[in-house]
Parts: C-alpha cells; structure tokens; sequence
C-alpha cells in the first residue's frame, strides 16, 4: 500500500561534510527508477519542502547547501533520523555519444556526479569542469576523481585550478577531450554562455536549469522559465522547469 | 456502425470555441507565455489563475502533492493582484485572440465590494468571459467560508459583480454544499451568463509515518479522476434546474470523461488535473478522443449529446 502515499520516509544512513556549507545526505535505500538530472521534493513535516537534484540513487543521495533555513534543517539531520521524498520528477539528463563533457557551477555538480557514475559504469569516458567562486565553495571535486573522471577546476579568485570562469576550464578541456556532448547544471549565467557556446562550436548540449518550484508537477507555473532566456536559448515560450525540465536539450542543425 | 462527420465547436454565453475544453483556473494560467501555450496545445479556450485585489504569495510548499486518487492542492491563491494583472491579460488575450481561442479572466476577492472592485478592474483587460471564483477552498483560515455556500452569499457576489461589467460572467461553485442546483439558480437570477461548477473537494491527506497533514495548510482541494462522479452529479443537478450554460469540470482526463460531462448537461468541460497526469498537450488529446467516440457512435454534435443522460 506504500504507493498510497503522497512521500516515502527515508532515514538518514551518513550525513558528510562536502564544503564549508555543504553536506551529502546519504539515505538508507534507493529511489527506484530515477535518472540523472530529475530532482526529488524533500519534505520535513512542519518545516518545509524544498526540490533537490539527485546526486546519487542507489542509495538515494543529495548534496544540501545550508543555504536557508529548510536546508540548514536538512544539514542538521544526523543517522537515524527520518526525512520524506517526492519523486523522482521531470526530465532528466541523456548520455549521448561515448566522450562526456560535464560542465557543474557552485552545488550545480551534485546531479552530475549522478551522470558521471552511469557513464562510468558503461564505460566511457567523462571530464567534470567544475567552476567557484573559490576553493571553499568547490563542490564533489574528490568524488569525481575517485570515479575516474578527469576533473577541471576554475575559481574566480583563482585558489584551486584556473583562475576565471568555468567556460574557460571548458574550451581548455576540449582542446585534447573531443567529447560529443556537453551536460550543463548551474546558475543562469552559466548556462546562457555555455548555450551559447554550444551553438557557436556546433556542440550537442543539455542544461539543467534552476527554479523556485512549487508543485513540482506541472500544475501550479511557479517554475516557468521566463521568455527572453526561452529565445535565447531556443525553447519554446511557457516552458515549465518541474515538467519539461530541469534538463533542456540542444541539438546542432 | 456508419462513421459520421463530427463538429465539436460549441457557443458559451456568446463566446465562440472550437472545441469544448476549457483550461481550468488554476493550472499554468499564470503567464501570457503558459496560456498562449495552452492554447496552442488544442484548448478551445483558457482561464487565468484566479487574480484578488492584492498581491499573494499563497501558502508555503507543500502545496500540492499527487496521490493514488488524482491531485490535492492549497496553492493559497498566489496571485500577483489586479494592477499587475492587467497587463498580463491583455497581453495573454491578444496572443490567444490571434490563435482564435477565447480567455477567460478568473477573479476572486475577500468580500462582496472587492469583488465588484475586480470584476471592473478585469472587464478593462476585455477579456472574453469573466469568472468568478467564489469557491476557493484553501482560504478559510483568512476569508471564512466561501461565498458559494449559502444562496445568499452567492447571489450578493453575483449582483454586485452583474452591476460592475458588461462582460458575461460564470460563477464557479463548491460541490460541498447541500443544494449547489439552488445556488446555481440564485446565480441565474442575479444576472449570471454561466455556471462554472465544480471547484476541487474539499479533503485532507495524512502521512501517516509523518503523523501530521501532508499540505502546510493542512486541508486542500482534491482533484483528479476520484472527483469525476462528484462533479457529474453537480453537473446534472445544476443542468437540470438552470437555463444557463455549465462549463462542467472534475476529474475530466479522457475523452470519454469529457462526453459524460457533455451528457449531463454541460456545454463546455474544465480540464485541470490532467495536465499533470497527461501533459498538456492532453487538450488536443482529449479532443481527437471525443471525436472518435462522437464519430464512433453517431452524434454529429455536442448538442446531440448534451443532457441527455439527465432527461
């Protein structure tokens, strides 16, 4: 009868430190059927619920910048103690050709992480650039070697790999890793420049866009992508981040 | 069986539509981008999400959740207020006008002056129809009970927002009351050009590992096809009693729910849930679904339909 329910319970198995204001919540199962990119709502009665992408789904995990007080309470959480899940919900990623290019800015990493290790498992070969504002606010940077990507950093005050931002890391990177297709999850900015990017170089690209969600189904239009980043970037007007996305596709002509 | 041609356009309180299905107030009418879209997507017309005087934040999350029976929702009228309102309706009714697909602008308001106050301040947008949604359920811990819960409350919204616009108007009322076919009349005879019915049922959802509501504001709106039979015994009761259009909806997510609607008197059906269910390319989907079964089974229009279920 578990389906019945609106959230599945999940316990807390290990919270670990990731950064200064980040913590990786390890829970006690899977998420069945979830892929990379979909995000799951996070519910904590009398608190609040908040949507997180999936950084890891066997066992379901999420990496919780402490960033407001619903995520602070989630960082709070110790082994043993319960939180409720959503999910998964929306679009998620598409590994497509056999070089990945992975593009993370700020906590923007964690649903790559999930990417990277199904790539990984199949084999293929994965660059994670990842993008700060400094060496405190890099994110899962260890993780990813430790799964065998190569990794590339650049902060903007330069005290862990290049100084400058991430768009740089990325033309460096694909000067000697010819990947075929370029996954993207971070701030706006980002994304607009890499989309950018992709179409000038004829690269195939997928971006994972952030929102202010609400229902996360589709329903209520709280996480509509507003109209001039829809023409910048080539999707179609009304275009809702919980439902259509988080991760929008581009396909060079 | 011989296949027959089918019409599915239908004629609501003046307002032409080229299919009968009408986006539900409340689901993706929040911009001019998402109703524009809607349209595109097949609807034969569209309603915005219910705009008050002030701006609105609505409730803190969780505000819908989806369960083994549809939807549950208390949103909390999250609305931008009526002067940021305008602006997005005229542009929605301008892109959707283009399209040849009529806007319904849906209003409510804390009393029965304010919603005089909305029902001006929309009909200037000139949207086609006017809704007034006097049903919210969600509200109650701020606004008391909604004015479709006695005949009276609900005739006094209706006269003041009849005095108020020129524009046809449809009132859209709660299932949880013991006669909705008297208040639908008293709504007649204060001047209403339709009847918009049902709005979600009032309900709860507990988890039970949680021991707490699942909504922050604890009780919300069910929707979804556990409704339907509620809303078709609304629609009936209404159709029955009232010379006026229905705009039926509640637990709409196929064609065939779509015909009984139609069947139980309504003229144009609601779609609302189903867009999460389905996508919302559903209204395109569900169009094509009645024009197979209409084609299917003889009835060359919706007006060879209508009612008769109830007759």
């Amino acid at each position: 009868m578990s389906d019945m329910q609106a959230y599945q319970r999940y316990f807390i198995s290990t919270s670990q430190p990731k950064n200064y204001r980040t913590r990786s919540l390890v829970l006690d199962r899977p998420l069945a059927e979830a892929q990379p990119g979909q995000f799951v709502m996070i519910w904590l009665p009398d608190v609040g619920e908040k949507p997180f992408s999936i950084a890891n789904a066997d066992p379901l995990t999420a990496a919780i910048a402490a960033v407001g007080p619903f995520s602070e309470a989630l960082c709070a959480l110790e082994p043993g103690q319960p939180l409720w899940v959503r999910g998964p919900l929306g679009q998620g990623f598409e590994l497509k050709g056999k070089k990945h290019l992975l593009v993370g800015g700020g906590y923007g990493a964690a649903p790559l992480y999930f990417l990277a290790k199904q790539a990984r498992a199949r084999g293929e070969e994965v660059c994670v650039c990842l993008g700060a504002r400094n060496q405190a606010e890099l994110l899962l940077a260890e993780d990813f070697r430790e799964i065998g990507c190569r990794v590339e950093a650049a902060t903007e005050d330069g005290s862990a790999g290049q100084r400058g931002l991430v768009l740089e890391a990325v033309r460096a990177a694909l000067v000697d890793f010819p990947a075929q297709t370029l996954y993207a999850c971070g701030p706006k900015p980002m994304l607009l420049a890499l989309a950018a990017f992709c179409k000038d170089n004829r690269l195939a690209g997928q971006f994972s866009w952030e929102a202010m969600m609400r229902c996360g189904i589709g329903l209520c239009g709280s996480c509509e992508i507003d109209e001039p980043t829809c023409d910048a970037v080539g999707l179609p007007h009304g275009w809702l981040t919980c439902k259509d996305g988080p991760v929008s596709f581009y396909q060079p002509a | 069986m011989n296949k027959v041609s089918v019409d599915l356009t239908c004629e609501l309180a003046g307002v032409r539509m080229h299919n009968p299905l009408v986006l539900a107030s409340g689901v993706l009418g929040t911009s001019a981008a998402l109703l524009e879209r809607v349209g595109a997507c097949g609807a034969g017309a569209v309603t915005s999400k219910s705009c008050g005087p002030e701006e609105r934040a609505g409730h803190p999350n969780p505000i819908a959740v989806e369960w083994a029976g549809g939807v549950i929702n208390a949103v909390g009228l999250t609305n931008p207020g009526l002067e940021a309102e305008i602006p997005t309706l005229i542009d929605a009714r301008e892109r959707l006008h283009a399209q040849g697909i009529p806007l319904i602008a849906s209003i409510f308001a804390p009393t029965v002056e304010d919603f005089g106050r909305m029902a001006a301040g929309v009909s200037a947008a000139e949207p086609d129809l006017i809704e007034v949604n006097i049903s919210c359920p969600n509200v109650g811990d701020e606004f008391g009970t909604p004015f479709s819960g006695s005949v009276e409350s609900a005739a006094a919204v209706t006269r003041m927002v009849r005095a108020k616009t020129k524009l046809p108007i449809a009132i859209k009322l709660a299932p949880n009351v013991p006669n909705i076919a008297r208040i639908a009349l008293a709504a007649q005879e204060e001047g209403a050009d339709a009847i918009t019915a049902i709005n979600t049922v009032p309900g709860m959802l507990i988890d039970p590992y949680a021991g707490r509501p699942v909504l922050s504001n604890k009780v919300g709106g069910v929707s979804g096809w556990s409704i339907k039979p509620i809303a078709l015994r609304c629609v009936a009761e209404i159709s029955r009693t009232v010379s006026i259009p229905v705009i039926g909806l509640g637990g709409v997510s196929n064609g065939l729910d779509a015909v009984e609607m139609i069947m139980a008197g309504a003229t144009a059906v609601g779609v609302g849930s189903a867009v999460w269910q389905r996508g919302v390319d559903v209204f395109a989907v569900i169009a094509e679904e009645m024009y197979e079964f209409m084609a299917g089974e003889g009835y060359p229009d919706l007006a060879s339909m209508r009612g008769i279920a109830i007759r």
